[in-house]
């Protein structure tokens, strides 16, 4: 497959290797990296992008699907975190070699580390990383008289955003987004989705119905119920929640770092008036309980090698240049996602670009991430159907996720 | 109202032909037969037989898509598993409710459009059915989109053009409750599937003798009258038709959903039930049983329509 792609590539690069990288959609950062190492390989491999579909849960559809039928044309995939395990408990990644493991961990954030691994092996090369801060007005903060330079919490937010009657801005619509904020609840609470893992499904122990799970459903039914959601909160995305926080009744959001380059582009193209940005501001994610530090949502890309990639070698070769601390750092300014790389946060281009820069190198060091099974897929489906709508959760929810989850599990019941 | 025939014509046996056999001709017809059908009847068999049974096949295993290893025969389970469970069951209530619902609307609006069409003056005829059939050529995942957009509490423009409605406010949600979502999910299926079901009647419309329709008139039928006891009753293959390959067709329901709710609010029809356990899941064995119930539906549906129509599809084509 490899040689008829380099085939049609034409001219006189017959004789490269064609590494194909199917990468999530984004402003084009990925392709020019790929552009990029193909030159600096000096001939020893060239890189060619694939794009996938937009949502991360269809990019895992169609990458299980080909992996599953051993396709060969998958050198390097741009992966979600969540899904590292079922393809490394399937077979689909190929072993990282001991060498390049210790290489590429080094200066990497831990969440990211974290992400990476599976069943304490490091499977996937880390690539940027993505947390969620929470972002305030700081003239709604100051009118409130909430002291953003302390951790705040939940409660507090929503008090603030009542008194001053502006919106908090969440995801409550039934997608991966509910998942990321329930997650993020139950493990700044101090507990974990799952409390016992393992490889099988039947004896997977969930914790929702703990203390720090009923916690979770509490804050976010304080969180929907509050009346300071706006109007469409079960169908509200990132988007939606940016869209919010953009408008004159924006208070309180927690999101990806993403709305900074966003909201900059808008004054740009001239939709949205300078002051707006300009009244943005930014600290860690909100605490469930006082005097617990919170756990922030951990996100981004990895990168996987192909099990059945003719070039596993050469793939991993790629990964190098592909996370280099430079390539990491014009993929933060360009587009927007942060770099894993902890030494690419001291960048002055990158903490000219980014004010927030060290808030979100310190929510990563912090950040928690999903539930970390093969079996990520029904865990969070589950989630998303009982804990959907956000206001409907209650102490009962717990109890009832955890007897769906357990029963889609063991292939008693369907989702 | 009944249609003259002649009276079956009984043939009689040649008198040299040996009783029972066919002759010489008919087998060379028969064989001509086969030869021409045979391309089609072989990819049809590849294309449709083969993956029903495969799916007939998988659906007796427990079988995880990225465990191959551990697949293991486990007989009707995944059947039990799947009628056992209430989302089935409310699946398949909301799969019916969005099949009647469009289907009815669809039926009376296709009509009205039909005769618009089938009347309208000579000149604009062309154009009348251009428009008409435009929502039709567009790609279900598009208009589900623009049905999408068009509602959505952010981008959309019905929120603030109809506030004037009662229940219509700027704040409402439409994709936040079970009964919205399931009145835009219908609305976006009506706007796209009527010209289909006009067109079908369109042709059906055009093959009611124009004689019977005079003879109607001199008798001093009203329209009304006409319509119902004229018209409709000698469309009534072509209802059958349009009705059956709609309702099969609506049965099916994946796309506006997918893209509007994703089934969140109790809106999942059956096919996205399917899709869930078979692509997301990748529980092949599952997803597979219940594929192979939403296709038993679909037989059910249409053996019902040709018993319950009682109409010969052989005479419909004109055949006999």
């Amino acid at each position: 497959m490899a040689s008829t792609l380099a085939a049609c590539g034409g001219g006189g690069e017959s004789a490269t290797p064609v590494l194909n990288w199917y990468i999530n959609p984004d402003s084009g950062g990925q392709a020019t990296i790929a552009e990029r190492c193909s030159e600096e390989s000096g001939g020893a491999y060239r890189i060619a992008v694939s794009i996938l579909p937009r949502e991360s849960s269809a990019q895992r559809e169609q990458l299980v699907r080909r992996l599953a039928a051993n396709d060969a044309s998958i050198d390097l995939i741009s992966l979600d975190p969540p899904y590292i395990p079922e393809f490394a408990q399937a077979g689909f990644l190929a072993p990282v070699p001991e060498d390049l493991a210790e290489r590429v961990t080094e200066g990497v954030v831990q969440s990211s580390i974290e992400g990476a691994t599976w069943d304490e092996e490091l499977v996937t090369v880390p690539f940027w990383a993505n947390t969620q801060l929470l972002w305030y007005r700081k003239s709604v903060a100051e009118a409130a008289g909430l002291d953003m330079t302390q951790p705040v919490t939940w409660e507090q937010i929503v008090e603030a955003a009542q008194a001053t009657d502006t919106i908090v801005s969440a995801q409550g619509r039934r997608a991966e987004s509910l998942t990321v904020w329930f997650n993020a609840l139950i493990e700044s609470a101090g507990g974990s989705v799952i409390a016992e893992n393992s490889t099988d499904p039947d004896q997977i122990q969930l914790g929702l119905t703990d203390e720090p799970g009923q916690r979770a459903a509490e804050v976010m039914a304080l969180v929907a119920d509050s009346g300071v959601v706006g109007s469409a909160f079960s169908t509200s995305s990132e988007d939606t929640s940016a869209t919010q926080f953009e408008s004159e009744d924006g208070g309180f959001m927690v999101n990806w770092p993403f709305v900074w380059s966003r909201a900059l582009s808008a004054v740009e193209a001239g939709t949205l008036d300078a002051s707006v940005p300009d009244d943005y501001g930014w600290t860690l994610y909100p605490r469930v309980d006082e005097d617990t530090p919170s756990a922030p949502p951990y996100g981004g890309i990895n990168l996987g090698v192909g099990a059945f990639s003719d070039d596993v070698d050469l793939a991993y070769e790629a990964t190098e240049c592909i996370t280099s601390d430079e390539n990491q750092a014009e993929y933060m300014i360009t587009n927007g996602n942060p770099a894993s790389s902890v030494a690419v946060y001291d960048d002055p281009e990158v903490q000219e670009a980014f004010p927030m820069a060290d808030t979100i190198r310190e929510s990563l060091e912090a950040a928690a991430p999903r539930p970390q099974t093969p079996y990520y897929s029904e865990v969070s489906g589950g989630l998303q159907r009982e804990y959907h709508p956000p206001s409907s959760a209650s102490d009962e929810t717990g109890q009832r996720a955890q007897e769906l989850i357990g029963a889609v599990l063991r292939g008693e019941q369907l989702l | 109202m009944s249609q003259t025939t002649l009276p079956p014509v009984e043939k009689t046996q040649p008198v040299s032909s040996p009783g029972g056999a066919i002759s010489d001709r008919s087998r060379a017809e028969r064989k001509l037969g086969w030869l021409l059908a045979g391309p089609a009847f072989v990819v049809m068999l590849l294309v449709t037989a083969y993956p029903i049974l495969q799916a007939v096949y998988y659906s007796l295993f427990s079988y995880r898509l990225t465990d191959p290893e551990n697949r293991s025969f486990n007989g009707l389970a995944n059947y039990w598993v799947v009628l056992t469970d209430p989302l089935w069951w409310q699946s398949v209530f909301i799969t019916l409710l969005i099949t009647v619902i469009t289907v009815a609307v669809e039926l009376v609006l296709g009509f009205a459009l039909a005769l618009v069409m089938v009347k309208a003056l000579r000149n604009i005829r062309p154009v009348v059915r251009a428009a008409i059939l435009i929502p039709y050529a567009v790609i279900t995942v598009v208009s589900a989109f623009a049905w999408q957009f068009a509602f959505n509490i952010t981008t959309g423009f019905v929120n603030s053009w109809f506030a004037w409605l009662p229940g219509v406010e700027s704040t409402t949600d439409w994709f936040g409750g079970t009964g919205t979502s399931l009145f835009v999910i219908c609305l976006a299926e009506i706007w796209k599937t009527t010209p289909f079901i006009s067109l079908l009647l369109l042709a059906g419309l055009a093959q009611v003798p124009e004689v019977l329709q005079e003879a109607a008139k001199v008798d001093g039928a009203t329209r009304w009258q006409r319509l119902w006891k004229v018209t409709i009753p000698n469309m009534k293959a072509a209802i059958m038709v349009a009705l059956l390959f709609r309702t099969l067709d609506a049965f099916r329901v994946f796309d506006s959903i997918y893209i509007m709710t994703a089934g969140a609010n109790g809106t999942e029809s059956v096919s996205f039930l399917a899709y869930r356990q078979t692509i997301a899941r990748v529980e092949i064995g599952l997803g597979s049983a219940v594929s192979v119930l939403l296709f038993l539906a679909v037989v059910l549906i249409a053996f019902l329509f040709i018993k319950g129509f009682k109409v010969d599809l052989a005479q419909a084509r004109g055949e006999r």
